[in-house]
């Protein structure tokens, strides 16, 4: 069971929170300019990231407010929490740059390889 | 005490121990009566009746007596109680506390523990080796299902009780600075350093008592800060229990170690008291604790030695016959052989020896033990044998004789020698508990002076002390846990004032700790017959182990599954660290590259009761009922769960069954006025600027262009474009919309919503609420509704011409404020009258006085779903999946082309453009009077192919409709758009397939025009 710091409350105990999967994923502006594969490639894929990882949480049980956290995936320590629109606090290896919408032909490879770098 | 007990108490020492031999107990085991003392365990009160044999095995059946004397012991379970409500089973005899009249039991065994009949898998045990599930599973067609039944009969643990549980369990919150694990000196030393700095601590004891190893070892000259231990054990407790800050908790075991020094204690409150005396308390509590810091105070664990029979009942940790002998009082034999690869295990030989036992002799693997022991055994006249090994034992409920043999690397050397014996110590050297440190994430460290795994690096903010750091000398874990105690509660943020007293000399009574390691041991029987057991529990030998190996099975995590080794309740207490020695020889690979199976919560076996706490009962799940319920309840009506919610599903009237008031409300409705508490949907009220260009990026249809005082019906899709909500919105003003979801959605659409609305879209201006509560809803339907509907209205013109179908009017109903929806889930006119929700059991009062006349009603969920039915209309959660676009529903025309929505990019990928894609149709069976059940698989032809027929689909609603006077179903067909008209067949269990014709959704289409 987690404490986790809601940038607008304070910390409060994981059971006051949801969980909302990976961060900085922007929705396509544009979906129909999208192949199927690229489509495909937002709603569906995701890394699995050992270590570092950006993802998203919501204060449910409080503000109602969702922002953003690194959490270390292999430790399970919280290393910051930001809100919505701020870039992470560190690098982090999900948005190595130029690497933020990879195209999905290319990212099918290195996920197979083990993933972990994306 | 009677003479017959004072026989039976041979082995109980006239003083000595911490029982009291003024409260003698009385207990009964197997149906026997015995006596023990007050602060006796039920297996010191057997020992000292000389009893050893009280169990049998998982696997063999073998007899099994008292390996441990706490937590750790594998094979001493009994069961506790007979009541089939609160008896308990699978309780180590070493941890159940001795109360007047205590009952216990033997289990695992047929017809009794002495003659057991399960016993024949001992002799069969050539034929049951390590994987003999898998390799069963793996056999030929049918080869398990033989098997099943007497693997199942055979193998197992005690029976589960059969009544429900009748006690009461608890959970506590607490957070603390300081919490400390264990109560041995090491971890008095903390808690009372870091009490002393003012910070909240809290000190974890899991047996009934404090001070660990000081309560099992002879006091001997040892000091601790110039005193004897147990003086200053006293002294050390004394000043906590004064202390506020701290909770001092016995009987309580830490039983899970989770992230952020989160931590449960498991505390038994009352299983060691009769039930008389039992009072107000829980059975257990779980303590969540949040601690700043966490001290691992939790000691080591002694392991065994794996040699050719080495489980009889009379074979004891050397540790453990000395826990008997000072703890409980108790000589656990009379003529004792000790075996062990260590100095400490000698102690057990001297200190038996002057409790009275004869030492047949004290065995030692290694050719050097410590010379100061070589002396004092010879000064107490006892036979030594170095460099030698136990080969077998003898003695079939109780060990009589071990055969001894000198060995070398190549095997057995000597002739084995028989040397009588009726009790037989072991010790193959302390483990330390790493259990909840490696809980916690902390990484091990083998240890090859100590050839033990130790704590290395630490995740959390924990430190482990004493021997559960290995650090077994007393003078270390003194030091260590003042140092430990303060620092803790220094990085807290709280200091010990300067004036603590100058402590006196810490000494050790016993010799430094060596072990030389000796993990499986050489005998001079043909391997085949070597039966040398690493797990007492699960029955599993050194040879299993051999085997997993050369089945491909080495790697630690897949020998432990493969064999079942450390898979009992015990889960491996003392098994763990044989095994991966056990397995480093076979693979001869070093132990620290083979590593060790995770460590996972609990520590120990807890209840389910502690676990789930209060939450049982009408607290396990809280229900939600509506303003009108007392009315439903009054009223005869049976309910049904919907989301939180208690629902009113029908009112059967008396001498009605389920379906003929079903059918009776159903008709109503059609003919007269039905009217059903709709005030469960979720209502969300939507305001801003942006409000509706907001709903037309959520919802899949248009609404750019709905009016004030109008409503819609709308679909909600993820992304992947597949349905998950609907519901009607209401246009109030052009930035003000009351959206309805369903029941069971509420809480997850307005999330929804508002996920979007920050994560994506925060530039649009839209403030969401949820209303679902502030609103109780009746919904009223029929021929008959609009004359009920005008003779309620304050000012609403109720004619279904002037307000018409999907439209909204605001007023009042005798003065009360309230909300009109025209809109309809039955295909009937109907008004759903939204009022402030204090004033719901009125209004539905009133409309069942005021409805009189015209024939009112009430209907509940189950009749709601039949008329819906009957109009074709879906239920999200019943014709829906998840898997099914709006196409797919036969909704196509709810998906606007204009713009984009969630979910929209998805209906034209490849895959949900299929037009193969399980679509929403009717069904009408040939027989107009057979129901299909809900669930039913849909297949082509009538006659079922050997040995699999496709299914082409499936039925997701069935009824009998009373408008139509025939059955009616609704189906998802694999391309059940274009197969209008088509002949399908229903299959059915040990029946034949019953056909059915499709049709379109819309049953009553034919019939008149909905409204």
């Amino acid at each position: 069971m987690f404490r986790i710091r809601c940038p607008y409350c304070g910390e409060r105990d994981q059971i006051e929170f949801g969980y909302g999967g990976e961060a900085h994923i922007a929705r396509p502006a544009d979906p129909d300019a999208l192949s199927d594969a690229q489509w495909a490639d937002y709603v569906f894929m995701r890394t699995n990231t050992k270590g570092l990882f950006a993802e998203r949480w919501v204060h449910s049980a409080g503000c109602r407010r969702w922002f953003n956290a690194l959490r270390d995936t292999a430790t399970d320590r919280f290393v910051a929490t930001y809100v919505i629109g701020e870039a992470p606090p560190l690098p982090v290896p999900q948005l190595v740059p130029g690497d933020q919408a990879p195209d999905p032909a290319e990212a099918i490879p290195e996920e197979a390889a083990g993933g972990g770098q994306r | 005490m009677s003479r017959q007990s004072a026989r039976r108490a041979q082995n109980r020492l006239d003083h000595g121990g911490l029982v009291d031999r003024t409260r003698p107990i009385s207990f009964s085991f197997d149906g026997k009566s015995y006596q023990g003392f007050a602060g006796d365990t039920l297996a010191s009160a057997l020992l000292a009746s000389g009893v050893h044999h009280v169990a049998r095995s998982f696997k063999y059946h073998r007899p099994r007596g008292f390996l441990g004397a706490g937590p750790e012991d594998p094979g001493a379970l009994v069961r506790v109680g007979s009541d089939p409500a609160t008896m308990v089973v699978n309780q180590r005899a070493t941890e159940v506390e001795l109360f007047d009249g205590l009952e216990a039991f033997p289990q695992n065994c047929w017809p009794s523990l002495r003659l057991d009949f399960g016993v024949v898998n001992d002799l069969m045990h050539r034929f049951l080796p390590a994987g003999f599930y898998y390799k069963t599973f793996m056999g030929p067609p049918g080869s398990w299902m033989f098997f099943e039944p007497f693997i199942r009969r055979a193998a197992g643990l005690g029976p589960a009780p059969s009544a429900p549980d009748p006690a009461r369990y608890e959970h506590m919150n607490r957070h603390c600075e300081v919490l400390v694990i264990g109560s041995g000196p090491a971890g008095l030393a903390a808690a009372r350093e870091a009490a002393r700095s003012g910070a909240r601590v809290i000190l974890a004891e899991e047996s009934a008592a404090c001070g660990g190893r000081l309560l099992g070892e002879a006091e001997g000259d040892a000091l601790i800060e110039g005193m004897a231990p147990r003086a200053w054990r006293g002294d050390v407790l004394a000043e906590l229990a004064a202390n506020p800050e701290v909770t001092l908790l016995t009987r309580t075991s830490a039983s899970g170690y989770y992230s952020q020094n989160w931590v449960t204690l498991f505390e038994n409150c009352t299983d060691h008291l009769p039930p008389s005396e039992a009072g107000h308390l829980p059975r257990h509590r779980l303590w969540r604790v949040r601690a700043a810091q966490v001290v691992l105070a939790t000691g080591a664990i002694e392991r065994p030695l794996v040699f050719h029979g080495n489980d009889r009942p009379g074979v004891m940790l050397a540790s453990a016959a000395r826990t008997y002998l000072h703890r409980y009082g108790v000589r656990a034999g009379s003529n004792a052989v000790i075996f062990a690869n260590n100095d400490d295990a000698w102690r057990s030989a001297f200190d038996l020896h002057d409790a009275g036992a004869h030492i047949a002799a004290i065995i030692d693997t290694r050719p050097d033990p410590a010379a100061a022991h070589r002396e004092a055994a010879e000064a107490h006249g006892i036979g030594v044998r170095t460099g030698a090994t136990i080969v077998a034992t003898q003695g079939r409920g109780h060990i009589r004789s071990i055969d001894v043999a000198a060995f070398d690397a190549g095997g057995v050397t000597g002739k084995p020698e028989r040397i009588a014996c009726d009790l037989l110590c072991v010790s193959g050297g302390w483990s330390p508990n790493v259990a909840l440190f490696s809980q916690s994430g902390g990484s091990l460290r083998y240890d090859e002076t100590l050839a033990a795994f130790v704590p290395d690096e630490a995740r959390q903010e924990v430190v482990a002390i004493g021997a559960c750091a290995g650090d077994f000398a007393l003078a270390e874990a003194v030091s260590r846990g003042v140092e430990t105690g303060r620092t803790a509660a220094r990085e807290a943020g709280f200091v010990a004032s300067a004036t603590d007293p100058v402590a006196g000399e810490t000494r050790d009574a016993a010799l430094p700790y060596r072990v030389t390691p000796a993990w499986e041991l050489p005998s001079n029987l043909p391997k085949t017959r070597i039966r040398a057991f690493v797990d007492y529990q699960n029955d599993v030998t050194a040879k299993d182990l051999h085997l997993a190996v050369r089945e491909g099975y080495g790697a630690v995590e897949h020998a432990k599954r493969y064999t079942t080794t450390g898979m009992g309740t015990d889960q491996g207490k003392i098994v763990g660290v044989n095994a991966i020695g056990v397995l480093s020889g076979v693979l001869d690979k070093p132990i620290g590259e083979i590593g060790v199976t995770t460590y996972r919560p609990p520590w120990r076996p807890i209840s389910f009761g502690a676990v789930a706490g209060q939450h049982v009962g009408g607290l396990f799940h809280p229900r939600r009922t509506t303003a009108m319920h007392d009315w439903h309840v009054e009223n005869g009506a049976v309910f049904e769960t919907v989301g939180d919610w208690l629902r009113a599903r029908v009112y059967p009237q008396p001498g009605e069954d389920f379906e003929a008031a079903l059918q009776r409300e159903c008709r109503a409705a059609r003919n007269a006025v039905g009217v059903l508490d709709a005030s469960t949907l979720g209502k969300i009220d939507i305001r801003g600027k942006d409000a509706r260009s907001f709903l037309n990026r959520i919802y899949t249809n248009a609404w750019m262009k709905l009016e004030p005082g109008r409503c819609r019906y709308g679909l909600m899709t993820n992304e992947d474009g597949m349905v998950f909500d609907d519901g009607v919105t209401a246009c109030l003003a052009d930035d003000h919309f009351h959206m309805t979801t369903t029941t069971g959605g509420a809480a997850r659409v307005l999330g929804w919503l508002e996920e979007y609305h920050q994560t994506e879209w925060p530039d649009l201006e839209v403030y969401m609420t949820s209303v679902t509560e502030q609103w109780a809803v009746a919904s009223i339907c029929g021929p008959r509704a609009p004359e009920l509907a005008a003779d309620l209205f304050d000012d609403i013109d109720a004619d279904p011409e002037r307000f018409p179908f999907m439209s909204h009017a605001s007023g009042h109903i005798d003065g009360v404020p309230a909300r009109v929806f025209r809109i309809s889930f039955t295909g009937e006119v109907s008004y759903e009258i939204n009022v402030p929700a204090s004033y719901g059991l009125w209004l539905w009062r009133t409309l069942m006085e005021r409805g009189k006349p015209y024939g009112i009603t009430p209907y509940g969920t189950e009749g709601m779903h039949l008329l819906r039915a009957e109009k074709g209309f879906i239920i999200v959660g019943q014709e829906t999946d998840g898997t099914l676009t709006p196409v797919d529903l036969g909704m196509g025309w709810a998906v606007k082309q204009s713009a984009d929505f969630i979910g929209k990019r998805s209906l034209t990928r490849s895959d949900t453009a299929r037009d193969d894609r399980l679509q929403l149709v009717g069904l009408l069976t040939a027989d107009p009077g057979f129901v299909i059940p809900e669930g039913s698989q849909i297949i082509a032809s009538g006659r079922e192919q050997s040995p699999r027929t496709p299914m082409i689909g499936h039925v997701t609603s069935s009824y009998f409709s009373p408008t139509l006077e025939r059955s009616i179903a609704l189906a998802l067909i694999a391309g059940g758009h274009g197969r209008m008209g088509e002949r399908i067949h229903v299959a059915r269990r040990g029946a034949d397939p019953v056909p059915a014709t499709i049709t379109g959704t819309d049953f009553l289409a034919g019939l008149k025009e909905a409204s």
